[in-house]
């Protein structure tokens, strides 16, 4: 189960349908601006390509390798029964007569091979998938786990840094979640525990599309969720019109600029230089504390 | 045949931009696919007709029977996914957490729970404005299986290819490294890195090209907006001097990009005959390190 929150903290996902649209740049600069005077925990939960990282100096405290679960074949206690295979929804199971081949990479963990085996002959064992690392610096605590290359399944890896920085806050804190793009599970995952979603988004068709899907995504969880337009001025109105017509708040727009591009593709927070990126800033930190 | 996917490992550098180009380039030679699925967008340059459409069925959902369920709560204990609750009267399928793998189901002891099939997306064949074909889908918001949407779009794009006697197969790949982009490598010939020199873009294109290399499949590389940091541009084209990656070309920083896009067209229509040169060198070169 995972341990809920104290009443006080609100926990805020940046996320988006379409990737390259700002989230890591908002979600960097957020944490560092509002460490100002709260304590921030910020998780990069873009554990295929997490970049978080790149921006925010910080010292390593912590680090360990997560695993997820997965059945090991015991030969000598089989008896090729095939009851494995019959209750794997996931074909992960292969059952050969001679041999219970195993694939790590279609396995959900559910353990239903492992505890309806009648000769347990299937005991689950840890298989690495990646490595989270706490880094601390001031008010911001920053947790990243990064999923290791050929690993197919990132949600298992986000739910387990989930559960890490739930036991972080204290009373005042804000959690800030870096999201991975797309609409499918591990956005899901990344988002389903949050108070409040911001969507990052940009005034394309591309921009738009995505924001649509990741609409749709946030009404199935139920979630309170705004939008934030980036590199507002090139493209079109759509963004805009759209979120007029379906009553869907811009909490703040970003406007496109060379010097923004420039100072993030270096590794450097843009807050602090650029000033009209910090009002834009405000109006999201007014967003996350209002009620 | 030969598969050409496109991938870039960070999201935004442009990877279905230069993609929907090449398959204007290719014109009739190719099967385009989008095998990005959850945030399908090729189609929003090419125009297709939908002309072929089917649901995607894909993975399972658990449904508790209320009239048959004893109350006996081993369905929750044994859920590994926390997803089954109860309000003490009732219990109740988390339909955003269940994962299908059917386990609550086997075990009720009244057989209170059943899987029931899920619509995981559609999956359209078309014909595009530049009459070829595209073979794409959408995932349906929120749902798994992705890398299993992917395999058909694949799939299909392939038999079409093959029956058609195309000569590629172009797809469109997602962001990351996890489970559709590990579906969109397999089986293809040639890959093409789309980058952009930041700390980002440097540091997401090695991961994914370390994925690539466990495919052993041939790689280049096309450096989107050169000029917004020559340092890192330095440090990419060092990169994949020293990895033996192809390089295709340099493109710059330009609105060329998101006009198109707002047009609805691919880079090479939209009167930027400076950025059509260098994406048409680069198909040029795709053709030629293809078949070497």
């Amino acid at each position: 189960m995972t341990i809920k929150l104290q009443f006080g903290i609100v926990k805020i996902a940046i996320a988006s349908g379409k990737g390259g649209t700002g989230k890591t740049t908002l979600a960097t600069n957020l944490a560092v601006y509002l460490s100002g005077d709260r304590n921030i925990i910020l998780a990069d939960l873009d554990v295929e390509e997490p970049n978080s990282g790149l921006f925010i100096r910080a010292e390593k405290i912590y680090q360990e390798t997560r695993y997820k679960m997965i059945p090991g074949w015991v030969e000598n206690a089989c008896t090729f029964c095939g009851i494995c295979q019959d209750v794997c929804n996931f074909n992960a199971i292969l059952n050969l007569g001679t041999q219970i081949l195993i694939y790590p990479e279609l396995c959900h963990s559910c353990y239903a091979c492992s505890e309806l085996c009648p000769t347990e002959a299937l005991p689950m064992q840890k298989q690495r998938m990646g490595v989270l690392t706490h880094y601390k610096n001031g008010k911001i605590d920053f947790v990243e786990s990064r999923l290791d290359i050929g690993q197919e399944q990132a949600v298992p890896l986000i739910d387990q840094t989930l559960k890490y920085i739930d036991t972080l806050p204290d009373n005042d804190s804000i959690v800030i979640l870096d999201s991975p793009p797309g609409t499918s599970c591990p956005v899901i995952e990344a988002t389903k525990d949050a108070d409040k979603v911001i969507l990052v988004t940009e005034p394309t068709p591309f921009g738009l599309h995505d924001l649509r899907l990741a609409v749709e995504t946030m009404k199935i969880l139920n979630k309170d969720f705004v939008v934030v337009l980036n590199r507002y001025g090139i493209g079109n109105k759509g963004v805009e019109e759209y979120c007029e017509e379906n009553d869907i708040r811009i909490i703040a727009t970003i406007s496109d600029s060379r010097q923004v591009a420039e100072l993030y593709s270096s590794g450097e927070l843009v807050y602090d230089k650029v000033t009209a990126f910090r009002d834009s800033l405000d109006r999201i930190k007014n967003y996350i504390l209002e009620n | 045949m030969k598969e050409i996917v496109v991938i870039s490992g960070k999201g935004g550098t442009g990877k279905t931009s230069l993609a929907a180009s090449l398959a204007f380039l290719s014109g009739e030679e190719a099967i385009i696919a989008d095998c990005d699925v959850d945030a399908a967008d090729m189609h929003l340059l090419l125009s297709p007709d939908f002309g072929h459409r089917e649901d995607f069925c894909s993975g399972q959902l658990a449904v508790i029977d209320s009239e048959i369920c004893t109350l006996c709560g081993l369905c929750m204990e044994k859920c590994r996914f926390d997803a089954i609750e109860t309000n003490g009267s009732g219990y109740f399928v988390k339909t955003i957490d269940c994962e299908g793998c059917g386990y609550c189901a086997r075990i009720c002891p009244v057989e209170a729970i059943s899987m029931k099939d899920q619509l995981a997306g559609e999956f359209y064949i078309s014909t595009t404005r530049i009459n070829n074909t595209l073979v794409h889908a959408k995932l349906a918001p929120g749902a798994e299986n992705s890398g299993k949407l992917v395999a058909k779009v694949k799939k299909e794009a392939r038999r079409m290819a093959e029956k058609e006697n195309k000569k590629y197969v172009i797809a469109d790949g997602s962001p990351g490294i996890g489970c559709p982009v590990i579906s969109s490598l397999s089986g293809a010939d040639f890959v093409v890195i789309v980058t952009e020199p930041s700390v980002s873009g440097i540091h997401d294109m090695k991961r994914v090209y370390e994925l690539v290399r466990k495919f052993d499949i041939k790689t280049s590389c096309i450096i989107n907006k050169h000029d917004l940091n020559p340092e890192i541009t330095g440090q990419i084209m060092d990169y994949i001097e020293s990895e033996s990656i192809v390089y295709l070309c340099n493109i710059p920083y330009s609105s060329a990009f998101t006009d198109a896009i707002t047009r609805g067209l691919t880079v090479l229509e939209n009167g930027h005959p400076d950025m059509a040169k260098l994406v048409k060198k680069a198909w040029e070169k795709i053709k030629q390190n293809i078949n070497d």
